[in-house]
């Protein structure tokens, strides 16, 4: 076998979200009435990003084999902070910019100490601390309001040159500067290897905690630039339950679309964001075909039924049967 | 290692046989309710009072009745998310039977319950027969159960008020002083203890959860065992639903929303491992009891809702830390 198809197999996941998002985008774009402008593209690309950075947030989570059911918690929590203390001049913005980037990493901090070395399970552990963080959100933000730093928020939800998006720009360089260093260092080896089979990277002396923490801390990381960049959208904070549990449910639908496996070890953040690009279109494309506005969460809720349910074809190729129980 | 383990099992040893027998897990939660009352005696002297305790176990007791069909679930090592909206579905369903006359209104609780067994055979289809990961599945139900409500009471006004029936079951009072949705909770309570512990079906959900491969090698049909959870979590999310419907006289959307992680959170903090496999029913009720008293004495002590929330998951990690957690495997 050549050394692409081993290259293949590993990113099929990827591919195979990457093939979803261009399906269903294609789809979208050719029914839209406008077509494929500028605009129509720069309206999805800003939708999706937020849900992309939760996405890629859960992605390194679950990669590990554990969940994370407070990102979208933290991204309420950093958003409601921003609005308080990304404003003013240059220097007190940078400054709030990299303090809220500093609580999204405390939160994934915290999720990660409980997870690793308290050995609680991620699912119950990432509610409860979930709960906190909306605490915490609800103190800072009793009612929506706020501001932010318009410059700074227009520049990074605008366009570049005219066309490209800066939202997008945002998210390749996040993808750069995070995900690749993470995936080529040795802890990013030790989370797929403790997601894939915990004993066995243990036997193997990968760095399994290192790892795992890494995973938690770089998630909390990118919920907080999630929250970051829908301050910079809306330019107000809000602490609505509804809008955070939404977010984790869907960073969860986006990462499965995406081709992450939720069992642990095989997928990668990239997946994740155009699972959840395609997830954002589905609603997107309802609006392009004229659905009626209240049929929208129902057809949405079909389509993720049935992208689901493709993933069990792979049980036709099964011989033993004992195999249905991975 | 294996020396703190012997002196452990001599402490163990040197125990009564009824302590013996009971999980540790129970006991604190247990001994913690008892703490959460001292507590409240201290904040204010209602706290004790018959009266109090009896309102306080009829709210647990919606709970309870969601929390039992969420530890079937959890016992597999699964998890049903699809709890918000199949109990709103549940709630909604028996109210619009409700409206259609007489025959209507003495359909309306199964009519509820059984529209919440839909969704639980969808899930279950999905977990068992598809090998979906119950996580994903039974997110997308609940995404298609709120679809359907949002057409359902968006083209028009339907009928959302419940029927007297409902109403009965859950406020009226059979037994003199002792509020019907206790008496419900009860009953519901006896008939888990039973399947879990007297039938070949409550073996088998323990057998699954421990590992799904040796049951099957084992003869058990673990499909079927599986599918038939998550039809009994579904219908008793829709239960529960149907019974809050009947204490707030009527169906409203959302209304299901507070009680996914209030019932996952009791099902644990009662002793049952996430993972599948091991917990007893009791610890559940426990759980319930815990969790109700703990949002009760924070809306008596007047905290501001953010206030409640970080109390609710410090008090939640900490009881894990205490208890929960999963042995070292190094």
């Amino acid at each position: 076998m050549r050394e692409w198809r081993y290259w293949l197999n590993e990113q099929r996941g990827t591919l195979t979200g990457l093939a979803i998002f261009l399906v269903m985008f294609a789809v979208y774009v050719a029914n839209h009435p406008a077509g494929f402008t500028a605009n129509v593209v720069h309206t999805a690309a800003n939708k999706g990003v937020l849900l992309a950075f939760v996405a890629m947030a859960q992605a390194l989570v679950v990669i590990t084999a554990g969940i994370d059911l407070s990102v979208g918690m933290v991204l309420v929590l950093t958003n409601c902070l921003a609005s308080w203390i990304v404003v003013g001049g240059a220097m007190p913005t940078s400054l709030g910019v990299a303090a809220v980037l500093a609580t999204g990493m405390l939160c994934g901090t915290i999720n990660g100490l409980l997870v690793i070395y308290g050995r609680l399970q991620p699912i119950v552990a990432t509610i409860a601390t979930g709960a906190v963080y909306f605490g915490l959100a609800l103190l800072l933000r009793p009612f929506p309001g706020g501001s932010v730093n318009e410059d700074l928020a227009d520049a990074l939800t605008g366009r570049l040159f005219g066309v490209v998006p800066s939202s997008l720009v945002a998210l390749a360089a996040v993808v750069l500067l995070v995900w690749l260093p993470f995936r080529r260092s040795v802890a990013g080896r030790a989370a797929y290897a403790a997601g894939s089979s915990e004993p066995a990277a243990f036997m193997s002396g990968v760095p399994i905690r290192r790892g795992k923490f890494a995973a938690y801390l770089l998630g909390g990381l990118l919920a907080g630039m999630g929250g970051l960049f829908l301050t910079f959208f809306t330019y107000t904070g809000e602490a609505a339950y509804a809008s955070g549990s939404a977010y984790t449910l869907w960073s969860i639908a986006a990462v499965v679309l995406g081709g992450v496996s939720l069992y642990g070890g095989r997928g990668s953040a990239v997946g994740a964001i155009f699972g959840a690009f395609a997830a954002r279109t589905t609603g997107d494309m309802l609006f392009a075909f004229d659905v009626d506005p209240l049929w929208q969460p129902l057809l949405q809720g079909i389509v993720l039924m049935v992208a689901v349910s493709l993933g069990s074809l792979a049980l036709l190729r099964v011989r033993n049967r004992l195999d249905w129980f991975q | 290692m294996s020396e703190t383990s012997e002196s452990r099992l001599s402490v163990k040893a040197r125990l009564p046989g009824f302590l013996r027998r009971v999980d540790p897990a129970v006991l604190t939660a247990f001994g913690c309710i008892l703490l959460l009352l001292l507590l409240g005696s201290l904040y204010s002297s209602n706290f004790l009072s018959p009266d109090y305790l009896l309102q306080q176990l009829k709210v647990a007791s919606f709970l309870g009745v969601v929390a039992a069909g969420m530890m079937i679930v959890i016992l597999l090592g699964h998890i049903d998310l699809s709890v918000p909206w199949v109990m709103t579905t549940g709630a909604m369903m028996a109210c619009a039977a409700a409206g259609f006359g007489n025959a209507g209104a003495s359909v309306a609780i199964p009519v509820g319950v059984l529209s919440g067994m839909a969704f639980g055979l969808l899930n279950g289809i999905g977990v068992a027969y598809l090998r979906i990961p119950s996580m994903i599945v039974t997110l997308a139900s609940n995404v298609v159960a709120q679809g359907l409500m949002v057409v359902y009471t968006g083209g028009f006004s339907p009928q959302d008020s419940a029927s007297n029936a409902i109403r009965w079951l859950a406020t009226g009072a059979l037994v003199p002083g002792v509020p019907n949705a206790i008496v419900v909770w009860i009953a519901v309570s006896a008939a888990m203890v039973f399947l879990l512990t007297r039938t070949a079906f409550g073996r088998a959900v323990y057998g699954i959860g421990n590992s799904e491969r040796a049951a099957f090698l084992s003869g058990v049909g673990t499909r079927r065992v599986v599918m038939i959870a998550f039809v009994v979590s579904g219908g008793l999310s829709a239960f529960g639903g149907v019974l809050l419907a009947g204490y707030a006289s009527k169906a409203a959307q959302a209304m299901g929303d507070a009680y996914l992680l209030p019932s996952i959170a009791a099902v644990v903090l009662g002793g049952t491992s996430i993972l599948g496999g091991r917990g007893s029913y009791v610890g559940t009720v426990a759980g319930v009891i815990l969790i109700t008293l703990l949002q009760s004495i924070l809306s008596v002590m007047q905290m501001p809702e953010a206030g409640r929330q970080i109390v609710y998951g410090i008090v939640i990690i900490v009881m894990l830390l205490l208890y929960g957690r999963a042995p070292p495997s190094r």
